[in-house]
């Protein structure tokens, strides 16, 4: 165990170069402190998703040091210290809902009686008890990617890595799946570094959003949301709430304009 | 659908078989037309049998001997099933094997579709030699190999166009190759590994037929045939034709209900299955 006080993730000078000669990510520091929710916003191409799959260990950084709970982000890894959920559900057809929960759990070596107790619990954290054997496709969207939440948090990770996992949901989905979220980000005592393309969503989740600007991706500016816990449907509306989603706007397109005016190469694709 | 209300069928499997058969009707019905088409047409033009014998001349000829020619084809059969075993097997295992060792099997597989061009069946006297022409092994080594390419090509498309969201998430779950391959891959393979057998089984009957033209012992379907037609029996020889697509065509079906049980999750699964 590390101690309470170390951050979950620690990033210094960190630089991500392709193959291809494009810079992904440049010179990155980032702290992520325990029970923080930390939203990576930005625009396509700033690295974002990149820069939480060096965290996972998903992608190796081309210099830079990265700690993930104290550890190196392999070991992390392999110690299963965190979920991931991607932007589609990534479910597997043949395997049940309750299946496809219980797959870290299977691969963890858990017996079946401890599984099937645990997917239980996670079934009525995400609302979807009374689905157990139904299969991937016959959910909805939302349904879809609360399985993925849920398979996520199986192994209790002290770290949740959301690569937009909302993104391709209606609004008034994702914005009960955010109400849900946060919710379980209480209830879980997790971490979670999320990734996404709407500055309302970061705004109203984190503690803190992290402003990121495109070619080569850089951290332009870091704004702490100070609107009290718990949020609900109304934080939508207090007028702090906006002067945050301003200021993430302005953040936004000082990082991306600044540059757009002397930048003439073409649009590096994120991935 | 919405007659469930008025029926007073009770809803479940009785019913969905009714559904099906409604579904086959028209299928049933251009057989029996085309049926009675050639038989009316052998008829009215007086056909020579040697061009084409009448489909009641088939069927009394059939009647006539169906002991022999049932044990002539089960035996067929038996070489055809025995090749179909050793050839998807290796195919399957020769997949597995490329797709773990990538490097090999993307330089191995360039060969693997050419030689799936090949008309392996022109080996037959090969293989005939090979074995002996009486052994059954004979036509079982071609039906094999007939059966090896497509098997093999299609489960390794399967094992290795698994979706990069499916692997990334195995490895945030520090899971090894064994294991993303048990619990991915495979299962992912399956429908184009059926896709696969599904051919294996028509090339399987194929090629123990077309083997046996080449020589075999007496009591083989395709010895039978081709024996059959030097003694200008062509209803007898017809109706060893029809023998041998009948356990084609049940061969296939047999593999296309195991898809249908393993792999009932998949897409083309599923669709008849309804609301």
């Amino acid at each position: 165990m590390t101690e309470p006080a170390a951050a979950v993730v620690s990033i210094q000078g960190l630089t991500k170069s392709f193959r291809t000669g494009v810079t992904a990510l440049e010179n990155i520091d980032l702290e992520v402190a325990p029970r923080e929710f930390v939203s990576l916003i930005g625009p396509s191409g700033c690295g974002k998703s990149t820069l939480l799959r060096i965290i996972g260990d998903l992608v190796t950084p081309s210099s830079g040091t990265i700690r993930v709970n104290g550890k190196t982000a392999h070991q992390a890894r392999v110690d299963h210290d965190y979920g991931i959920v991607f932007q589609d559900a990534v479910l597997f057809d043949w395997r049940t809902v309750s299946k496809n929960v219980s797959l870290p759990l299977e691969l963890l070596g858990w017996e079946r009686a401890r599984r099937k107790q645990r997917v239980a619990e996670l079934l009525e954290l995400v609302e979807l008890t009374g689905f157990e054997s139904s299969r991937p496709w016959q959910l909805s969207g939302g349904m879809q990617q609360r399985v993925s939440i849920a398979r996520a948090l199986s192994f209790d990770p002290a770290l949740l890595l959301m690569d937009e996992p909302f993104g391709a949901l209606d609004e008034m989905t994702r914005e009960r799946l955010n109400l849900e979220l946060l919710g379980i980000w209480e209830k879980a005592e997790s971490t979670i570094v999320f990734v996404t393309h709407s500055i309302p969503e970061a705004v109203f989740l984190s503690t803190r959003v992290v402003v990121m600007s495109p070619r080569p991706g850089r951290i332009s500016e870091t704004i702490e949301v100070d609107l009290p816990y718990p949020r609900n449907a109304m934080t939508h509306e207090e007028p702090r709430f906006f002067e945050l989603v301003t200021a993430v706007r302005e953040a936004l397109a000082a990082g991306h304009g600044g540059r757009a005016a002397r930048d003439t190469a073409p649009a590096a694709e994120e991935r | 659908m919405t007659s469930t209300v008025v029926e007073p069928i009770p809803a479940g499997f009785g019913r969905e078989i009714g559904g099906r058969l409604r579904d086959w009707v028209p299928a049933i019905l251009v057989f029996f037309v085309a049926i009675a088409l050639w038989e009316g047409v052998t008829t009215l033009f007086d056909v020579e049998t040697f061009l084409l014998p009448k489909p009641s001349d088939i069927a009394q000829a059939f009647w006539d001997d169906k002991g022999t020619l049932w044990d002539y084809g089960l035996y067929t059969f038996k070489e055809a099933a025995g090749g179909f075993a050793l050839g998807s097997s290796f195919g399957i295992l020769m997949a597995l094997f490329l797709a773990r060792f990538r490097a090999l099997g993307s330089a191995l597989l360039p060969f693997a579709i050419a030689a799936n061009a090949i008309p392996i069946i022109a080996f037959a006297p090969i293989t005939n030699n090979w074995f002996g022409l009486l052994n059954p092994f004979s036509k079982m080594a071609i039906a094999a190999v007939l059966c090896f390419f497509p098997v093999m090509v299609n489960t390794l498309r399967g094992l290795t166009s698994v979706d990069v969201r499916s692997i990334e998430l195995m490895r945030s779950y520090g899971a090894g190759e064994l294991q993303t391959f048990r619990s991915v891959r495979i299962p992912s393979s399956l429908p184009f590994m059926f896709t696969g057998l599904k051919v294996a089984a028509v090339l399987s009957m194929i090629g123990a037929i077309v083997g046996e033209y080449f020589g075999g012992p007496t009591n083989a379907l395709g010895v039978s045939i081709l024996n059959d037609t030097q003694l200008f029996n062509f209803p007898r020889a017809w109706a060893g034709i029809v023998l041998a697509s009948a356990f084609g065509i049940v061969f296939y079906g047999a593999v296309a209900l195991a898809e249908r049980l393993t792999t009932s999750w998949h897409p083309s699964s599923r669709g008849f299955r309804g609301e």
